[in-house]
């Protein structure tokens, strides 16, 4: 099973994706935000944290608009699987693969700590290793990871059982505590905290791991 | 030729920034500052020949995200 990991000027978080991938077995190959192709048979593309171009103008906007993510886009509407974390989370909703925006978090200031998040479905295949209702403990580091949409579309994100995770205590003001979400396919999973930081016992905990074996096992059947 | 767009949250969208402002300027003594919205203001540089629809187009595809920005385009 293969996954690539694109990499802009400025992503932070490419390498520990990389390994999370890694260690669930997958063969990762990084790819260059200039590049204009993804590598050949591709199952799976992590859009890694990190700050895309300075996250000017807006987070992930220039990064939205790079060589690499029309090719992430197409890979996503033909049906690829696709994992955007923090940043990566900001650059998927500025594609418009996945619905929404991202703001300064209420209270203005950057937080990085490890949150309570609650797993609001088991029905994906990033979430299929855990039971709905479980609590876990993920790391968040962001300044801008306040999830807006208009209430027709929260409401099509609940109706249509589309929220992977919520904030156990909401850390940044995200409308009804979403932390993660899924495309209308469920093939394409975005989310502020970040899995990956919970993935090596010298992290200080393995709650995100289930995330990416879940992935191998759903992704290698499909 | 120039063109200078304006970029503003939504209504009903949170500004947070604008919130904190509103604060200081009523720590401050400005007792009368009812609200605070904060935007952008970009200023473009057009070769002659650019029309306003070349701007709208901008605004739509990279300098808004119209999911929570509003814009509007004045040439200068």
């Amino acid at each position: 099973m293969k996954a690539a990991v694109v990499v802009f000027p400025g992503s932070n978080c490419d390498r520990d994706l990389a390994v999370a991938f890694e260690k669930a077995g997958f063969d990762v190959s990084m790819v260059w935000h200039k590049d204009s192709a993804l590598p050949e048979g591709v199952d799976i593309v992590g859009v890694p944290g990190g700050f895309s171009y300075g996250d000017y103008l807006r987070c992930g906007a220039i990064a939205a608009q790079s060589p690499i993510c029309k090719a992430v886009v197409e890979h996503a509407n033909r049906g690829g699987y696709a994992l955007g974390v923090c940043n990566g989370f900001q650059v998927l909703t500025e594609t418009g693969v996945l619905p929404g925006a991202l703001l300064r978090n209420a209270g203005l200031k950057y937080i990085c700590r490890t949150v309570d998040l609650k797993v609001a479905t088991s029905d994906s295949v990033f979430t299929e290793g855990y039971n709905a209702g479980d609590v876990i403990g993920i790391p968040i580091a962001h300044h801008d990871g306040n999830y807006f949409a208009d209430a027709d579309t929260v409401a099509q994100l609940q109706d249509q059982d589309r929220v992977a995770f919520t904030y156990a205590d909401n850390p940044n003001g995200s409308i009804a505590d979403i932390a993660g979400i899924l495309s209308e396919n469920r093939r394409v999973l975005g989310m502020m905290p970040h899995p990956e930081r919970a993935a090596d016992e010298g992290h200080g905990g393995t709650d995100g791991v289930a995330v990416f074996r879940a992935l191998m096992g759903i992704v290698a059947t499909a | 030729m120039k063109a200078r767009v304006h970029v503003m949250l939504k209504n009903g969208v949170l500004d947070p920034q604008g919130e904190a402002v509103r604060h200081a300027l009523g720590a401050m003594g400005f007792d009368k500052v009812e609200g605070v919205r904060q935007g952008k203001v970009i200023d473009l540089t057009l070769a002659e020949g650019s029309s306003e629809a070349d701007v709208t187009e901008m605004c739509e595809k990279l300098l808004a995200n119209t999911v929570i920005e509003s814009y509007s385009i004045e040439m200068l």
